[in-house]
Formats: structure tokens, sequence, C-alpha cells
């Protein structure tokens, strides 16, 4: 890579960094439990939007796994998500008005809480329909995890995004607060996933799945990214450049091996089709809000009509960890 | 009376270490704890503070220790010489560390080495004999100099191993030193040990030691050689490595493993294993039996690990395995078979080779239109989608995608200069393909199509051209694909024959000879269609030399000749 295009990605890092702090001030602090952050906490970073439904399952997710304490910022929710939120002791809460789209799709906020309150931890930033599967997590916990990345010197831990969907329209099973998602959605395309690499950000650009099927048969270079590298042993001078999908030093996004090996991943189970859905999609298609002027919400409205069925009868259905494992969608590397 | 002492070398997780500790000691074992300087005072009060009641532990003066350095053997030896001193009823000596776990009673321990009292535990390998390390420096570490931090000051540690390969520098090996290598986790009998910590050269040893690379794998396992009458070159700790050289490490999950491993000892166990720790230090049913260690079963699962961070699982591309050209050790997962044009001669091929090798046949995989999969199917194994414009995004992708879903199951499709070419490179470099071409076969099909024949001309040379460049790719020499082609002219001299030869290399089709030929297209006429080509001006060469006069009648089924099975 040439000196200036290197040099150009650090200019890059930098205007994240500014950005992040000049779109932080109309952050308004609701409550900052930050004190009670210890050395060696797993810390958990999230932008919402009326998720109140989503929380109850959420935070027991990963307080299961081992996180210590959750950072929010809460983008103008009307649903009682901040009240929620506000009452739970390991949670810190931020609020604001400002538009999501301004701010790089909450990006600029995480940057900003990574870089004040993340440093020196490992910390996973997610959405709320976001739960991280790794190896063992059925019988380790994420500081298991985090201590052996420690030891083996990975600064960053690479978990691809799997929609997962009902079997059936979508709508034909509504989602109750605490409930685990993934009783209703539980099947998931196994193998059919494009993946290229992106020499600029040596990031893999992984696209594929029910989304792409269903949604891009046409347009497959506008279906959305599924790489993901949500855990990250955060340092003041990171900042994420695009979603979860890209860090920056470039370094972080090497989370494959390129010799022929497999490295630890995981994978985010996406909770996002479910009965609620539908509701969100409409929303969102008029607030115009999200990535490419909602490219990918026009999309989803369009079949959303007719209530689709992702299912096919190559689906498979979500046991454990080992069958992600086994169909190579995720991998231990040498973590035994 | 206690005839086995531990000493402990403990650096974090101390809380653990002091339970460790304190279960020995509790059994009538002696141990010296020798604590890492760089812990904080108020950390090491507290661990003195929580053994103070006990008086078979003693703590040994401190010395900083970083890894791969002297310091770690300078800690061992100071606190071996404490142990020898203070408790004069040890027999043996068992070097531990603070993350390491009692997976048997020490009773169980005690009888086992009371059985074998002149027996030193601690392997020892030679270095000419064996490579032990995995980051090259191997009979280096005794004839370099290592005065620099290989975790604190990595660039300086590498130039200047470099700079002494280059001006060949080479240390002299002290009179009685032959280099010997191992675990650092040794238990040596009082003799051996005090052997070597009273030495009279062990001045002159030391001295030499101290820039050796990692002395603590070589101290004592090159010199217990020296004075030992009997070693057992193993160690009782259960300790397996990566592929860096950093020991795995053992968690709740593992309890079954260890439990059935028989092993004395493991390291290193995760500190916050609270299952590990509450089961193996409760008081276990000690039936001092003299069971042998047999760590095989928990070396399988490392090693399976260790190949998967390696070497991975060929044919698979994922997010943490994306492998450059020429590195994937397989580029699909499982062999397949391709075939060009045979579509095109044979009317009902698809069909037959289905029947005929017992698995489903794909048709165009690669067709502009649609995907052409087995049935028809709108998705196939794994979802993919029978949608031409996402498979063409990253054709190779889907291809390797295909054959990963269906591992298990051979996978069979049809291939043409009319699809998508982009694949066929991919498939050339490819070992796991069989790849059987009939070129100038296209021209069956143009010959029956209802077209003009200016049409029906374009549409021949954009085909002829397609396949020239699939012909050569294939015969590059860079290809590695089982390769079979034929002019349609060749093919069909013996047709059944031809076919019978590329079933017999499917692995796994029956062995039995054709009986049902697939249906021939009726090629009646073709000469004259070919003729007429060249007179328009376009010579289709790929067909091969097609006789004027007409093809010999194809065999059919009943009178097919005998087809001699080797």
């Amino acid at each position: 890579m040439k000196a200036v295009r290197r040099y150009g990605l650090r200019l890059e890092r930098k205007r994240f960094l500014v950005r992040a702090w000049r779109k932080f001030r109309t952050l308004e602090e609701i409550v900052n439990r930050t004190d009670a952050i210890r050395d060696g906490d797993v810390l958990c970073f999230c932008t919402l939007r009326n998720e109140k439904i989503r929380l109850k399952y959420f935070l027991e997710y990963y307080r299961d796994r081992g996180v210590r304490h959750f950072l929010f910022v809460d983008n103008d929710s009307g649903d009682g998500t901040r009240e929620h939120l506000t009452e739970q002791p390991d949670c810190s809460v931020w609020w604001t008005e400002d538009s999501y789209k301004r701010s790089r799709f909450g990006m600029d906020w995480m940057n900003r809480l990574l870089w004040l309150y993340g440093s020196r931890h490992w910390c996973l930033t997610v959405d709320p329909d976001e739960f991280l599967v790794y190896p063992f997590s059925d019988t380790r916990p994420l500081p298991a995890l985090t201590d052996w990345l420690d030891a083996s010197s990975i600064k960053s831990f690479g978990a691809m995004l799997l929609d997962m969907y009902p079997k059936g329209p979508i709508t034909a099973q509504p989602y109750r607060e605490g409930q685990n998602p993934f009783d209703i959605a539980c099947w998931f395309d196994s193998g059919n996933y494009s993946v290229t690499r992106n020499w600029d950000y040596g990031n893999l650009w992984i696209q594929g799945g029910p989304r792409a099927r269903a949604f891009f048969p046409d347009t497959p270079e506008r279906a959305p990214a599924l790489n993901k590298t949500p855990l990250v042993n955060w340092r003041k001078n990171y900042a994420y450049a695009s979603s979860t999908h890209m860090l920056l030093p470039r370094g972080l996004n090497h989370v494959y091996d390129e010799w022929g090996g497999e490295k630890a991943s995981g994978v985010l189970l996406h909770a996002k089709f479910l009965d609620t859905f539908t509701a969100k999609a409409a929303e969102e298609l008029k607030r115009r809000e999200h990535y490419a002027a909602s490219a990918e919400y026009k999309a989803y409205a369009e079949i959303l009509r007719e209530n689709p069925d992702f299912w096919t009868k190559w689906s498979e259905k979500y046991i454990n960890w080992r069958q992600l494992e086994i169909l190579g969608l995720m991998s231990k590397g040498n973590w035994a | 009376m206690s005839t086995l002492g531990f000493v402990m070398m403990c650096h974090t997780a101390l809380d653990r270490a002091a339970e460790v500790a304190r279960h020995w000691a509790e059994r009538d074992c002696p141990v010296v704890v020798h604590l890492d300087k760089r812990v904080e005072t108020a950390k090491s009060d507290w661990l003195r503070r929580e053994l103070g009641d006990l008086d078979n532990v003693r703590f040994c003066k401190r010395h900083r220790c970083e890894w791969g350095t002297w310091s770690l053997v300078r800690a061992s030896q100071t606190a071996s010489e404490m142990m020898l001193e203070s408790f004069p009823g040890v027999r043996h000596v068992y070097l531990a560390s603070g993350s390491c776990l009692p997976l048997r009673p020490v009773d169980e321990l005690r009888a086992y080495l009371a059985a074998r009292p002149m027996t030193d535990f601690i392997e020892s390998v030679t270095i000419r004999d064996v490579d032990w390390t995995v980051d090259g420096l191997n009979t280096e570490r005794f004839q370099l100099r290592f005065p620099f931090s290989w975790k604190r000051h990595r660039f300086l540690f590498d130039r200047y191993v470099e700079l002494q390969r280059a001006i060949g520098f080479r240390r002299k090996v002290p009179e009685g030193v032959l280099p010997h290598l191992g675990s650092q986790w040794w238990c040596l009998s009082r003799q051996t040990l005090s052997a070597i910590l009273h030495d009279p050269m062990r001045k002159e040893f030391d001295r030499y030691f101290k820039r050796v690379w990692i002395p603590d794998e070589s101290y004592y396992q090159t010199l217990v050689r020296n004075y030992s009458r009997k070693i057992e070159s193993r160690s009782l700790t259960l300790s397996k490595f990566d592929f860096q050289g950093k020991p795995h490490v053992f968690y709740d999950d593992h309890l079954h493993l260890l439990r059935r491993s028989d092993c004395f000892v493991a390291r290193k166990i995760w500190p916050k294993a609270d299952r590990l720790y509450r089961t193996f230090l409760s008081d276990q049913d000690a039936n001092t039996r003299l069971a042998e260690p047999t760590p095989g079963k928990i070396d399988r699962v490392f090693a399976k690990a260790l190949e998967r961070r390696t070497r991975g699982r060929p044919g698979l591309y994922m997010q943490s395995r994306f492998p450059n050209n020429d590195w994937e050790n397989g580029k699909t997962a499982a062999q397949y078979s391709v075939f060009q044009g045979f579509n095109d001669l044979f009317l009902d091929f698809e069909p037959w080779l289905s029947r005929r090798l017992g698995t489903p046949v794909h048709g165009k995989l690669f067709d502009r239109k649609r995907v052409r999969f087995a049935g028809d199917a709108d998705t196939y194994a794994g979802c993919l989608s029978a949608a031409p414009l996402l498979r063409d995004y990253n054709p190779e992708r889907f291809l390797t995608n295909l054959i990963w879903n269906t591992r298990g199951e051979r996978q069979v499709f049809m291939f043409g200069p009319q699809d998508n070419q982009r694949p066929g490179a991919f498939m050339a470099s490819d070992s796991n393909a069989q790849i059987s071409v009939i070129t100038g076969a296209w021209a069956v099909r143009l010959f029956t199509a209802n077209r003009n024949f200016g049409d029906i001309r374009t549409e021949a040379a954009r085909l002829q051209r397609h396949e020239v460049d699939f012909v050569n790719t294939l015969r590059d020499v860079r290809s590695r694909a089982e390769i079979r082609i034929w002019s349609l002219a060749e093919f069909l001299e013996e047709p059944m024959e031809n076919l019978q030869r590329i079933l017999d290399a499917i692995e796994g089709a029956q062995a039995s000879r054709l009986t049902e030929a697939p249906k021939m297209a009726n090629l009646g006429g073709l000469p004259t269609f070919l003729q007429n080509l060249k007179n328009q001006g376009m010579n289709p060469f790929a067909v091969g030399d097609f006789p004027q006069e007409g093809v010999a009648p194809l065999p059919t089924a009943a009178a097919s000749r005998p087809y001699l099975v080797r």
C-alpha cells in the first residue's frame, strides 16, 4: 500500500474522531453509571430507537454471557425505551433527537462513547437485534474468549451477521417482550454467501443470505454487507469507519487468515425479521434516516407488502454454535 | 512424612494459586512459593496472609520474571534450594505454576512417585533429532546471544539475531553441556536436583544459560542428563501448546476430558473456571490406583485445533478463512464433474447420467438465463438461489459454496460456451474438478435450431471463440483439473468407450459397464450443415475432421459391443 494512501487513511481516522467529538456535543446525558466499570470488564455499546420490546431479552442475553456494563444512545425513542434503560443498574444512557443519518448512522456517537469509556476494555458494539454467538458460547462466558484473545495478542474478533427468519410469513408469529426471538426466527441460510476482499480497508466484504435472495436478486451489489467486527479491545486511536463493518486502523479488519488456516470467529444472529419489522420498515422509509437513501428499506417495503416467506426447504434450523461451525459460518480456530 | 514438595511459580490469579497451595499444604506436601517481583505489594501481602496459617508453606526470595528469560530459571533455583534445605524429608520436588491444578488426589501422586523413587520426570529431547519449537530458533537458541526481550523489544531482538547470523557468530557451548529441550514443568528427585544445584561447574553453566533463548525449557532439561540415573522423558504436568507456543487453557467444559486423562496436574487453568477448581480441589475418592497418565485424548483435541488454525477446512471460504490464491489446500471441498458438449450431443444426457450415477445431475449451472439446478429448483443446498445475476456477482464463490454445501454428494453439472465463462479458469486450476469436453458439440444444437442461417453463423463463431478460450485455459500448464478433451468427430469414433472412461474415473460410481446408452441426437445432415458454415466463411474447426459422407451408426443398447472391463 502506497504511503500516500496510508496517510489518507490516517487522516480519515482522525476525521472520524473529530467528527465523533463534534456530533456528541448534542447528546444529553440521562444517567451515567460508568464509575462502576472495573478493569477488565467487557462493555456493550448500542444505539437504538423504539426497541423497548427487545430490551428485556437483549440485556438478559448479554448479562448471562458476562457483559458488565451497557452504554446506550437513545435516538429519540417514544416507547419507554429510555425509561426502561434508566432503571437498569448496569446501564448508562445518553439521549438525542439528532439525525441518525447525519451522525453516520449512529457511528459518530458510538465512536465518541468508545473513546470516552471503552479504552483498554473489550468492547462489543451491536444493535439491539444482534446476538453474538462465539465458539463455546454455551459453556464459556465472554471474558473467557477475551482473555484468550488477549493471550493470543488478537485485538479484534469478527462475527458475521446471520439473518434469521421464521417459517411462514413474518407477521404470523408475534414477538412478546422477553421472549427469545430465535424461538420464532430460528431459520437461516447456511451457504449462499459471497466473500470478496476490500483491499482498501483490508476487510472481507460478505453479502448474501435471505436478504440478497429475496430483496436483491437483480442488484446483488446493493445487498447489505454482513461482515462485522463487533468485539474489539479498544484503544483511543481506534474508530469505526462504516457501521461495525470496517475499522481503522486497517489492521483491526484483518480477522481472517490468508494462508489456508482458520482464525476464530463468531456469528451475530440477526433477529430483524420478526413481526416488528413491517412497522419498523414503514417508519424508517418515512424517516429516510438509513444508508444509501434507505434503498434497503425501499426494497423491503415493496416486498413486505406481500408479507414474504424467506423459508425454503434448504433453510437450516438453528441449534447451537457447533452447528454453525460445522456449516462453516464460524470457526473455533485454535481455541479448544 | 512429607516426601513430595511443590515449588510454585506465581504471578497472576493469586487467589487461585492460594487455593491450590492450600490444597497441597493441607495434604502434607510442603510448598515453596515464588512470587514474581512485579506483583504489587498489596497483592503479595494478601497472599502471605492468606497462607499464613500453614507452616509448611514458604515464600522464597522474589525475582523479577519475564517470559523467555533467565529470570525464570533463577526463580526456580532459589525456590528449589529453599525446598531442599527447609524440608529434608522431601524426596521429589515438583515444579508447578500458579495456574496449575491437581487432577488426581495427592496420595495417588505420592504413591506413584514412591514406586519410582529414583526416577526423574522431565521431558528432555535432544535438539538434533526433533524440531521442538515453532518459532524456528532451534539450535540457534544455544548458539546465539539474546540480550533483548522478545516481548518488549521485538525489533531489536530480531535485528540482533539477523546480525549474528550474518556475521556467523557462534557461542561456545561449555564442556559437559549437550543441549536438550523439553517442557519446563518437571518433577525431579532430591539427588538429581541437588546435584544440579550444587554442581562445582554451576557458575559456568549459569553464565552460559543466561544468554540462551528460553532457558527454562533447556536448563534443567540439559543438565539432568549429567546426573540422573533414570530419566522418564515426559512431564507429569499436562500442558499443551498451540502453534504460537502459548499454552492452551482449560475451561469448565474440559472437566470430563481432564478427568479421563489420568494426568496428575494440568496447566493452564482459566482462573474463572469455578467448576474445575471446585471439582478437583475437593477431596476426591483417593483410591490409590496407579493408573498411568494418558493424555492421548486431550492431545487429539488440541492437535485438531492446531490443524484447524493452520490448514483449515479445504474448500471453505468464509469470514475468518479467505486464503490467497494457491494457499487453499484444495480450492473446493470435494470432487465434482463438469461436462461440456455432452448435453448437445445426447438428447437425454442429464437424466441418463443421473440414473447411471445415482445422484442428482445439474443442467447448466452457469446458464445466462437461470441457474439450472437439478430438478430445475429455485433454490438449492445452502439456499443458493437460481437467480443468474446473484450467481454472476461472484461465480467462483457460487461454485465453491455449492460444493461445500453438498459435501458427501458428488456434484455433476453441464457447462457450455453459451454460459458465463468466468468460472472456467477457476475450475481448470482446481484439482477436484473432472472436466470432459467435446469441442464443437454446440454445432449439433445449432444445426437443429430454427433460426436464420446468418444468425446461426454469427452464433457459431461466438461459441467457437468461447470454447477455444476455455480449451486453451484447460491446456495451460497451470491447470490441475482432470481433463479430457475430444473434438466432436473424435468422440463419435467410439462414444460409449469414451463415456465409460469418464465414468470409470468418477470415484464411487458403480463399476459395472454401460448397458443403457444415452440417446444421441440425429446427426444426419450435420456434415452438410458444417460445409455450409464453411462456405459462408466460418470454419468450425472445433468439430474436428468430420467425414463428409456421414457418421457411423451409433451402437444401440441391445447391440452394444462388449466393453472390456480391466
